[in-house]
């Protein structure tokens, strides 16, 4: 199918949108797409954090000279949802959770520039979360552990390794 | 119809009661954002899992968990018409997004209007929680109950490292935007406001004027939030927030004694004038009411104007806007009807029936 806009590439972002009951579909390049970034759900007027982000994601900006790296990068395809990295970076955003999961490699670098940080430290679910809290005492105490060695507190390390072993005994499953 | 009581009064309930630092501070937001595992975004979503979002959204509060927070109603966008929608985005109950783009999406309100649901935005579940005032703590506390709720019954989309994950990057993690919305006429005034905000901007906050086009501040109200939501805790962006809009009230605070001080005859003057113009005028625009409602507020709190109490300003604030006008005055209107029928409510509300 050719994109509806320009009728020469073919259309890879496919849209429905519903107005007063009233279903539109759109079927789009993505270069149409950058620039009526209107017909995005959800982008209406223009600017957007999402434009803005989609500026921080696009490889191809970085000079006509693609790289295998980045050949490499805009090949990775979500398996769960379906959307590749490059409609992610047009977009500026993702399509389903995994999708965090198959552009993992390419994400650090993002969260790092919008946040300053790559790793949640806030509010955990609890029943999720009664694992991930469990995990990461049994980091935390590896550490000190490691620290004890290395001081030759030896009385302490044994403590802390009979903690973590208890620790992982009683870690709840999924 | 019943349900539509929500588009009715212009005022929520939630905001009649004043609040701490309330001659400045407006409104505290909470607004959490959360999605289930395996089902795609709404972006990408089919009808059919959108249904099944709701399935497994709507039904956790109307049962008995949610009974501490009030009786709550499920509204979907589809069956609203259009100025319903708008008339709830005016009164900040719903986003735009929301209403705009409306698939599968729905918003569960409670009695008060301080909590609202949004099912199907751009996340599949976003907890809205609203509080007068500066009462940003308060908000939080009430938003992580009810996100407790929710998880209770369901599986939320959750990674070990990245935190909730949300359909934009800029969400992710904690998935907080905590926002205050502050009335900062005296730093505008004064020229300071660029300055403030600018400042306001390298601690990781982020500034919007409300109601405007763009960024731009109509009535000198100002949406100060979180820019950040990824490493760090949910108490650091709601201690940062706080002590950031402390410190703005401060200066505003500064700002309007200094006003007084060095020009009380030109501010007196202005304020009364705003209040003659506000009582008398037979056309109106959005953008000078909204600037003269300011100048009330603000002669209001500086003791200059006895009323009206700060309450019927915040209810002007919102009835002033265009869906509410067409709500209340009929729904086919040109621009100059709409800006005759906004002087006849304020002669109207404010005390002068010529
Ligand atoms: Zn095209
Ligand atoms: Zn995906």
């Amino acid at each position: 199918m050719l994109c509806q806009e320009c009728g020469v590439k073919p259309a890879t972002l496919h849209f429905t949108k519903i107005v007063n009951g009233e279903k539109t579909e759109f079927h789009i390049c993505e270069s149409c797409a950058r620039e009526k970034g209107e017909l995005i759900p959800g982008t209406a007027g223009g600017f957007s954090i999402h434009s803005l982000l989609s500026g921080l994601l696009d490889l191809e900006g970085a000079g006509k000279e693609k790289n295998a790296a980045a050949q490499t990068v805009q090949g990775l395809r979500c398996e769960n949802c379906g959307m590749t990295y490059s409609q992610f970076s047009k977009l500026g955003r993702f399509g389903c959770s995994s999708c965090y999961k198959y552009f993992d490699s390419t994400l650090d670098p993002l969260f790092r520039r919008v946040h300053g940080s790559t790793a949640h430290v806030g509010k955990l679910p609890k029943r999720a979360g009664a694992q991930i809290m469990c995990k990461r005492k049994i980091d935390e105490l590896k550490q000190e552990l490691q620290q004890s060695i290395a001081e030759e507190e030896f009385e302490t390390a044994a403590e802390l390794r009979d903690q973590i072993r208890k620790l992982e005994k009683e870690m709840p499953q999924e | 119809m019943s349900s539509l009581r929500f588009t009715e009064q212009a005022l929520s309930d939630w905001m009649r009661c004043g609040g701490s630092h309330s001659e400045i501070v407006i409104s505290s937001r909470m607004r959490i954002a959360r999605n289930l595992e395996h089902l795609p975004f709404p972006l990408l979503a089919s009808a059919e899992q959108s249904e099944e979002v709701m399935k497994q959204l709507a039904p956790v509060f109307q049962g008995e968990a949610a009974a501490d927070f009030g009786s709550f109603q499920l509204l979907k966008l589809d069956e609203l018409d259009e100025l319903d929608k708008k008339v709830l985005v005016e009164k900040h109950l719903i986003s735009p997004n929301l209403a705009n783009d409306s698939r599968g999406g729905a918003v569960i309100l409670n009695e008060d209007e301080s909590v609202s649901i949004m099912i199907n935005e751009e996340d599949h579940l976003r907890i809205q929680c609203l509080f007068p005032g500066l009462q940003v703590r308060e908000a939080w506390v009430r938003a992580t109950a009810i996100d407790d709720i929710f998880e209770g019954s369901v599986n939320y989309a959750f990674d070990d490292r990245r935190g909730y994950l949300t359909s934009c990057p800029t969400n992710v993690g904690t998935g907080l935007r905590a926002s205050v919305m502050v009335h900062l006429p005296a730093l505008v005034m004064t020229h300071q406001i660029n300055r403030i905000l600018s400042a306001v901007n390298q601690v990781g906050l982020t500034v919007r004027g409300i109601y405007g086009e763009g960024s731009e501040a109509v009535g000198n109200i100002f949406q100060i939030s979180n820019q950040i939501t990824l490493g760090q805790t949910e108490n650091e962006i709601i201690e940062n927030l706080h002590s950031v809009v402390t410190q703005i009230i401060e200066h505003e605070r500064n700002a309007r004694e200094r006003l007084l001080a060095d020009s009380a005859l030109r501010i007196t003057d202005r304020i009364k004038r705003s209040y003659g113009i506000l009582s008398y005028a037979a056309v109106m625009e959005l953008k000078e009411s909204a600037q003269r409602l300011s100048d009330l507020r603000l002669g209001v709190d500086l003791g200059i104007l006895e009323g009206p109490p700060i309450s019927v300003l915040n209810e002007l604030n919102v009835k002033t806007q265009p869906g509410f006008l067409q709500k209340m005055f009929g729904d086919e209107m040109t621009a100059t009807e709409r800006d005759m029928y906004r002087a006849k409510l304020l002669r109207e509300t404010l005390g002068s029936q010529h």
